[in-house]
């Protein structure tokens, strides 16, 4: 256990994750596309990733989905669960680019380059991991993952991009001002 | 909000099995039920799934909201299915044999029918250990459970975070929608998109600020009560195995060794009934 995983981090997994579960519910649907809506948990999860780093939101995409599943739905898409924490890692590989809790993600050129990894990340996951998993575990046709997946990417990208980027921008602010105390010499 | 599965106490033979045995029957029952399209087995497991759930003593009245959701589901998807691939079916099992013609391209074949019938009772065959899961297992034993499935304690101990701290968020979230909504803000559904999302962050903004000061809060709780510090920790709800756990966990090993043998035997994960 290296010291940049403290209690902090098992913490903000733990109710990271709840608040995942919480907003499984709060969904705005997009089309007709079954299971597929515009989910502000998604921004959660973007948030979550961008300060605590790719195990934190992994974990929290990993396991908020698996447990938002069970708990409402009563069964797991195990194929859409493994997309999910492939987002939280990705996005959290580059916690140190996004400097937010040193109150410098309110720029145009980090929110740009916050952008470009979120809808990377996503691509990877919903154009790529979901749909294959689909095919492999359950055998479904091709061209119906493939318009499925592409529908959660656009989903995804437009709730992270907007949502998750302005919640990220608000809680920046909030933060880095409590970081700007200085020790007296 | 649709109401949750949460445990209940009773006393039935899967209450009084361990939580590691229940934890590593549902992950090996899940990856059988992943691998294999065998249409015998998914039926085995199928009835299986209804025995335990009888066993397991959950009323039908626990279940039937959660359950007449992931119908309606499938539904959805197998309609889908159909639309997207019509021939799907024959593809792989490599015969067609029609029933009739609906209109345009679409003709109903057995394949087809044979096919999607697997793809719902495969997802079917699931739904129960996840229920029993959740219903049976004290989610205080669960963490104790996961690390001795070998999961690191820090993880376990986030997933006894997260199964604790559900309930007060979701309270939280309702006081704060209730707030906003008396304030005049629109939460139905009848908004246009951009102004549902705006809505949406009325919401999410403070419940996340007030989760980010909560985790703070834990956090030091936690630090002062010297969490992390050794690398092993032990279990206040840890139970010990018994031989009904060994009984069923040699059980679920032979049963997924078993099945993996019948399904993937003959090079293939389909049960072919048409040649």
């Amino acid at each position: 256990m290296n010291k940049k995983f403290g209690i902090k981090e098992v913490v903000a997994m733990g109710i990271g994750t709840a608040l995942f579960v919480v907003l499984t519910n709060v969904q705005i649907p997009l089309v007709f596309i079954p299971n597929t809506a515009l989910q502000p948990r998604m921004a959660i999860l973007a948030f979550f990733s961008a300060i605590f780093g790719p195990i934190v939101g992994g974990v929290v995409g990993f396991l908020g989905h698996a447990l938002g599943d069970a708990l409402f739905y009563g069964s797991v898409w195990w194929s859409w669960v493994f997309p999910e924490a492939v987002v939280g890692v990705c996005i959290g590989l580059f916690v140190k680019k996004y400097g937010v809790e040193e109150g410098s993600f309110a720029n145009t050129k980090t929110i740009v380059f916050f952008n470009v990894v979120q809808a990377v990340a996503n691509a990877v996951a919903w154009i790529i991991v979901a749909p294959v998993l689909d095919i492999i575990v359950y055998k479904e046709p091709a061209n119906k993952v493939f318009v499925q997946g592409a529908f959660a990417f656009l989903g995804d990208i437009i709730i992270i991009g907007i949502l998750g980027t302005l919640l990220l921008a608000a809680y920046s602010k909030i933060a880095g001002k409590s970081s700007n105390l200085k020790a007296e010499d | 909000m649709s109401k949750m599965i949460s445990y209940e106490k009773k006393d039935t033979p899967i209450h009084k099995l361990s939580g590691f045995t229940k934890l590593v029957f549902f992950l090996l029952w899940c990856f059988c039920s992943a691998l294999t399209f065998d249409t015998r087995i998914l039926i085995v497991m199928l009835l299986l799934g209804a025995v335990i759930y009888a066993i397991s003593g959950t009323k039908l009245k626990q279940v039937s909201s959660v359950f007449y959701a992931v119908m309606f589901f499938m539904v959805i998807n197998l309609t889908c299915i159909f639309f997207f691939a019509p021939y799907q079916g024959c593809d792989i099992y490599g015969t067609r044999h029609d029933i009739c013609h609906l209109f345009g391209n679409y003709f109903l074949t057995r394949e087809q029918l044979f096919y999607e019938f697997n793809v719902f009772i495969k997802y079917f065959t699931v739904i129960p250990s996840v229920f029993i899961f959740l219903v049976t297992t004290d989610p205080s034993e669960l963490a104790s459970s996961m690390n001795m499935v070998g999961i690191p304690y820090t993880v376990s101990y986030a997933v006894e975070i997260a199964l604790r701290y559900i309930p007060d968020i979701q309270d939280e979230f309702h006081r704060i929608r209730n707030a906003q909504e008396a304030r005049g803000i629109e939460m139905s559904s009848k908004g246009k998109l951009i102004d549902r999302i705006k809505n949406t962050s009325a919401i999410i903004f403070p419940l996340l600020f007030s989760t980010m000061e909560r985790i703070d809060v834990v956090s030091n709780a936690m630090e002062l009560r010297g969490f992390g510090k050794h690398p092993k920790r032990t279990w206040y709800s840890k139970r010990d195995l018994t031989f009904a756990d060994y009984a069923v966990i040699v059980f679920i090993i032979v049963f997924f060794v078993t099945n993996m043998i019948i399904t993937f035997h003959d090079g293939n994960r389909f049960y072919n009934p048409f040649v």
